[in-house]
Order: C-alpha cells, then structure tokens, then sequence
C-alpha cells in the first residue's frame, strides 16, 4: 500500500537521505522514498504494519532533525 | 524571507561588522572580540552539534563543521573560525532560500486547482470548495477563473485558456454542450458547467498527483549521488583522522600544523552541494518540461530520455490528424463540385460525409430526393439536376468516363446529368508539425525513426515519404506492434527506444518501450496510465522538445557532479600538503554548494 505523507521542517537535503535509508530498513517496509524538495515521504508497505512504521520512522526523522515532524 | 532566515542573517551582520572592528582595531582585546563574533555567528551550530552528538549522529554536517571552527579557535587561529563560520552560515542562508524559492515555483506551476468556485442551486449562488462539488450540479465559472472540475457547457460561450495544461497559447472557443476540462482559464463570458465528475476524479488532480509523485521516482543518478554520499563523509572524516595522527608519529612536523590541515577536511566533507543540486536539476527540468505541457512521470525518465536512439511512432492520431479532411479538389469549378457533393451527402453521417460538409462550411439546403446506393455513393436530384456522388465503381456503373487525381485517399466523383464534374480527395491528414518533428529528432541524434500502424501499405508509404521516414511497418494487428516493439528492444544496444501513440489502443507497447510518450491525453486515463512521458496537447514536435529538456538537465546534472566532486578533491588535495586552508576549504564546502543550486536551477528557468 503506497502512502504519501508531508514532511514540515526539513531543511537539509543530506539528512532526507539518511531518513530514506534508515526508513527503508524497517521491518514490513517495501520501499520508502522522501523527496528533500516537495518535502514528502512516500511510504510502500504492508498495510497492517503502517502504524507501527509510521511511529517508528517518525522517531527516526527526529533523531536525525530534531525538529522535523510528519504530518498525518 | 521568513522569520528563522531574518534572525539569521541579523545575526550574521552583527558578527561580519564585529570581526571588521577587530581587524580594524587590532589591539589585546581582539581575540575576546572575535570570540564573540564567533559565538554570534556558530552559536546555534554549535548547540545543534552537541545535541546531535548526544543522539549519536556522528557524522552530522553541523557536527563537523563545530569541530572544525573549535579546533581553529583552539590553534588560536581566531579570525579563520569565525570567517568559515561565518561563510557556512550565508551559504545555509542562501540555500534554504534558494530550495524554497524554487519550490515556490513549481508550486505555482501546479497552481491549476482554483481555491473555491461558485455553485448555482435554485437560483442562488453558493461559494463552496472544489472538493464538494457533486456529479450533476451547476457551476458557474466567471471570466478570469479557473474551472474547478471537468464537466460539460450548460450555458453561455468563450473561450478558455489552456496554457497551464497544454502550455498552447491560443485559446479555445466553447460553447453550450461542449466538454470542458478542470485547470483552464475561462477568458470571456460567464459559464455555467454542469460536472461531470468530482474535484478528485477531474484532470487537474489527476495531473498534480502525476507531477508531485514524479519525483518519488528516483533517476539512477540520484541514487549514485545518495549512496556516495552515505560513504563519503565517513572515509573524509577518517582521512582527517589519520592526517593529524600519522605524519606528528613519524616526525614529519608539528602536531599543531597538521591537525590544522585535518581542520580542513572536515569542513569539505559535507556531500551537500551534491545532495541538493541532483535532485533540484531534476526536479526543475521536469517543472520546466510541465510548464510546456509534457508531463515526465519520474526523474528516471529523464536518463532514458537523453539517449533516445530509436524513435517509433504510431501514424493515426500520432503523426496524423485521425480525421478525414477534404486535401485536393479536381474540377473546372471545385467550388460547385464541393457543394454539390456536400448536398448529395448531407443525410450521411459517414466520416467522408462528414469530412465534406466540413469543408464546404455553410449551410445546406435539404435534398428532398437522395437515394444511397451501398458500396458505391449516392444518387440525389439537387435543383432539377440528377448528382452522382460516389466512388470510382459507381462512375463505372453509370458507364462515365472520369479524370483521376494524384494523391493518397479516398476520391468521391462528382458527376451531373450523366457528366464527369470534378474529383474529390479525402484523406486523413499530417499534422503541421509531423514534418518538423521528425527533422528535429534526426537533429538531435536520433538514428532510427519508425513509423507503424494498422493501416494499409500505400497510405503508410506516402505519409512516410512525407516525412522522410525510411522504416515503416503497415497493416499491423495491437499484438503485432508488441512483438515490433520486443524485437526492436533487443536489437537496440546503446540507446534507448522512445514509443510514441495516443494510448488507446497501443497501451501495451507504451508500457514495453524505454519510454511511452502518449499523445493528446487530455481525457484518456488509459494512456495516462500507461505512458511514462504524457503529452496534454497532440503536438508532436514535443517529442524533440522533452528530448531537448532531458539533454540539458542532464548536462547540467553531469556539471553539477564533475564541478563539485573536482573542486572537493582538488581542496582536499591542496590543503593535504597545507597549499590551501580553510578559507578555501569553506568555499569547497558552501560556495560549490551555492554555485551547484544556482546551476541546477537554470534547468527551470534557461530559455530553451
């Protein structure tokens, strides 16, 4: 199931990418991507699973711009 | 500029006009002073350094770029800490300025969908947005608005303009009855729209969901540049290491001097400069490429639209009109012929008849005595006189002698009272930009054009020779262009193979070829589906223009790697054996990432 969220405030087009990677090695995850410029994340995965993906990949931007959310 | 970049570049003032004074003044206090500035100018990097620090992101740019300017202070080199400062903080300044600037403008390239728009219920009308907009009501569209969903005239006529969606600028007229597309500009009169679908269903959405997601794609480029920088950093950073460590250990110079050239390292071992401008030249040829009414749905795309070797067209609706027109009249009086021929067919509703009634233009009287004959025309008595409209059999029969004309088509025979009058050639004809969509491609390097289609031979031959195209491939079933298209795959090596069709009845090769380029897509959700490159309008010189868009992002792409990566290397390089300090490290760093965006954002904005 393909997901698209909005990213707010991702300022640096390095750590997008560190996201993506980080994002992409979660469990259930198909494939990830988050495009620095439209500032979107764009989710494939099992559908039962989004939640917990979501929590998680949230705690992952944080840690990498601490004060970058993802907009439900 | 918002607040956040307001209060940087205060701070950033402050600090430039303080380090002035200090350098000006030169006196004890100078080191304290610069010290300030310093803080003024880094503090904030310096805080997000040591909090990213504390959640283990070791190789973070803000990180590195601390540790380089504490290090400079700790060699009491004061004024080189706050200058890279400094210099770092007007390039992040410049930068995020640079990224939103260009968000800005692809945003209102996708500014299509009007806010809200008027609905009319029992006579009065109700501003509601487009999204509740339901199948069957009444929206009124004033001049100067943009429709918000498709749908179909009720009332009143103008002429819209469709710029945004096809990047045609002249506009179309409309009228009661016609259907009318989401996204263009209602110029004159005021409409009244009945929907014919929802906000969600309609082509705008349709459109902005294909654009916003083309990016989630990513070119294999893209995906060189992400995976190099996840390593480059690392290897920098332990070259650094091992820079300030290794040569002390052997005697080969002070500790100081080359910790210092390590400094340096660390300040251009950010891959920024990269990071942003790939993306953004891809982003900003295909925002260019949108605005022209060619919709590339993701980055990797634009890679295989820069090697296009082979190009195969589908002839009917691609290269050609799809519709039959009147193209040569023979006769001492073609003007009489046309009318006589366009009054003996006017109860048919076949395409020739149409097609000639078309052509004449005005209006016809009815015919009160017309008789069909089936496979062969029409017999009608038009003002006391016996006409004989048909084909080259119906002449036959009526045992009259006729004159044939040159050209490709279907010929009506026009004859009065049992006299040969004049020649009729219907044909379907080229578009006015076939012949120079071809010349252009041949410009650019394509080696192979095609051409394939379902029709037969001589038609096919003649439009080939049209436009000077030598392959050709007629009478061909959907399941025979499929198996075309796999051979011509394999055979092709080097380049890739661009399909181009108006995807209603070739979607399958659209999806087999490198690219699908579908044509006139306005309305097929078919061909949007399965195409990879959507042309809004049936104009086929924007093939080469796409093609042309492609070349030029990537060349700038291509600058974009070789300029950075090579002004990186050689600083690195340089400042190994302490030719080059800091000062130029931090250009390395955020004047290659400044001059990268700048590069990348002429892919939108370069003329051509």
């Amino acid at each position: 199931m393909k997901k698209v969220y909005r990213i707010e405030n991702l300022d640096c087009a390095h750590c997008a990418a560190k996201m993506e990677q980080a994002i992409g090695k979660l469990d259930g995850v198909e494939s990830v991507s988050i495009s620095f410029l439209t500032q979107k994340l764009i989710l494939n995965t099992e559908e039962s699973k989004l939640e917990q993906i979501l929590t998680e990949a949230e705690k992952i931007c944080k840690k990498i711009e601490p004060d970058c959310a993802i907009k439900r | 500029m918002n607040k956040k970049r307001k209060k940087l570049l205060i701070r950033i003032l402050i600090s430039v006009a303080l380090f002035v004074i200090c350098m000006l003044l030169q006196d004890q206090t100078t080191p304290y002073l610069l010290l300030v500035s310093y803080l003024i100018a880094g503090g904030d990097v310096l805080f997000c350094a040591i909090r990213n620090l504390f959640r283990g992101q070791v190789f973070d740019e803000k990180i590195l770029m601390a540790i380089a300017t504490v290090g400079a202070v700790l060699l009491q080199e004061f004024p080189e800490a706050v200058f890279v400062m400094v210099f770092y903080q007007v390039g992040e300044l410049f930068q995020s300025y640079a990224v939103e600037k260009s968000r800005n403008s692809i945003a209102q390239l996708m500014a299509l969908a009007p806010d809200s728009a008027w609905i009319e219920e029992q006579g009065t009308l109700n501003e509601v947005c487009p999204e509740k907009i339901e199948i069957g009501q009444i929206v009124v569209v004033k001049p100067g608005e943009k429709i918000p969903v498709d749908g179909v005239v009720e009332f009143g006529n103008s002429c819209l303009d469709m710029a945004a969606l096809t990047g045609e600028a002249l506009p179309r007229d409309v009228a009661v009855g016609d259907e009318v597309i989401s996204g263009c500009i209602n110029l004159k009169g005021v409409l009244k729209i009945r929907a014919s679908k929802e906000f969600s269903d309609s082509m705008v959405s349709k459109i902005l969901e294909l654009v916003e997601n083309a990016v989630s794609t990513k070119a294999k480029t893209e995906q060189f540049i992400t995976r190099f920088s996840r390593w480059y950093t690392p290897v920098v950073v332990a070259f650094a290491v091992f820079l300030a460590m290794l040569p002390p250990l052997f005697g080969w110079g002070a500790l100081g001097m080359w910790c210092h050239r390590a400094l340096n390292f660390l300040v251009v071992s950010c891959p920024c400069a990269l990071v942003i401008s790939v993306p953004l030249s891809f982003f900003g040829g295909i925002g260019k490429a949108s605005r022209q009414g060619i919709l590339i749905k993701g980055s990797q795309f634009v890679e295989v639209l820069e090697r296009v070797t082979t190009v195969v067209f589908d002839k009917t609706g691609t290269l050609t009109k799809g519709c039959f027109s009147v193209v040569q009249i023979k006769s001492n009086d073609p003007e009489e012929t046309l009318r006589l021929a366009a009054i003996a067919e006017s109860a048919s509703n076949h395409p020739i008849a149409q097609s000639l009634r078309q052509a004449y233009g005005k209006e016809i009287p009815t015919v009160s005595q017309a008789e069909e004959l089936a496979g062969f025309g029409i017999k009608a008595i038009i003002e006391g006189k016996e006409v004989l409209a048909g084909n080259q059999r119906l002449m036959e029969q009526y045992g009259i002698p006729t004159q044939d004309c040159e050209g490709v088509g279907t010929r009506v025979f026009v004859a009065v009272n049992g006299v040969f009058y004049g020649v009729i050639l219907i044909a379907d004809q080229l578009k006015e930009q076939a012949v120079t969509a071809v010349e252009q491609l041949k410009k650019q390097g394509v080696s192979r054009i095609m051409l394939c289609t379902g029709d037969e031979e001589t038609t096919t031959k003649e439009i080939a020779k049209c436009l000077k195209i030598e392959e050709m491939y007629a009478q061909l079933l959907p399941q025979d262009k499929v198996s075309l298209m796999r051979g011509i795959l394999e055979s092709e090596q080097k380049g890739s193979v661009l399909f181009s069709g108006d995807g209603i009845n070739d979607a399958p090769v659209l999806a087999l070829a490198d690219v699908g380029v579908a044509m006139g897509a306005l309305g097929s959700d078919a061909a949007i589906e399965a195409a990879d490159v959507v042309l809004m309008d049936d104009n086929p010189e924007k093939i080469p223009q796409a093609i042309c868009i492609a070349k030029k992002t990537m060349g700038i792409v291509r600058q974009n790697i070789g300029f950075a990566l090579g002004i990186k290397l050689t600083v690195l390089l340089l400042s190994a054996f302490g030719i080059t300090g800091m000062w130029e490290a931090v250009f390395a760093d955020v004047g290659v990432s400044v001059l990268a965006i700048c590069n990348a954002m002429r892919t939108l904005y370069g003329k051509k």
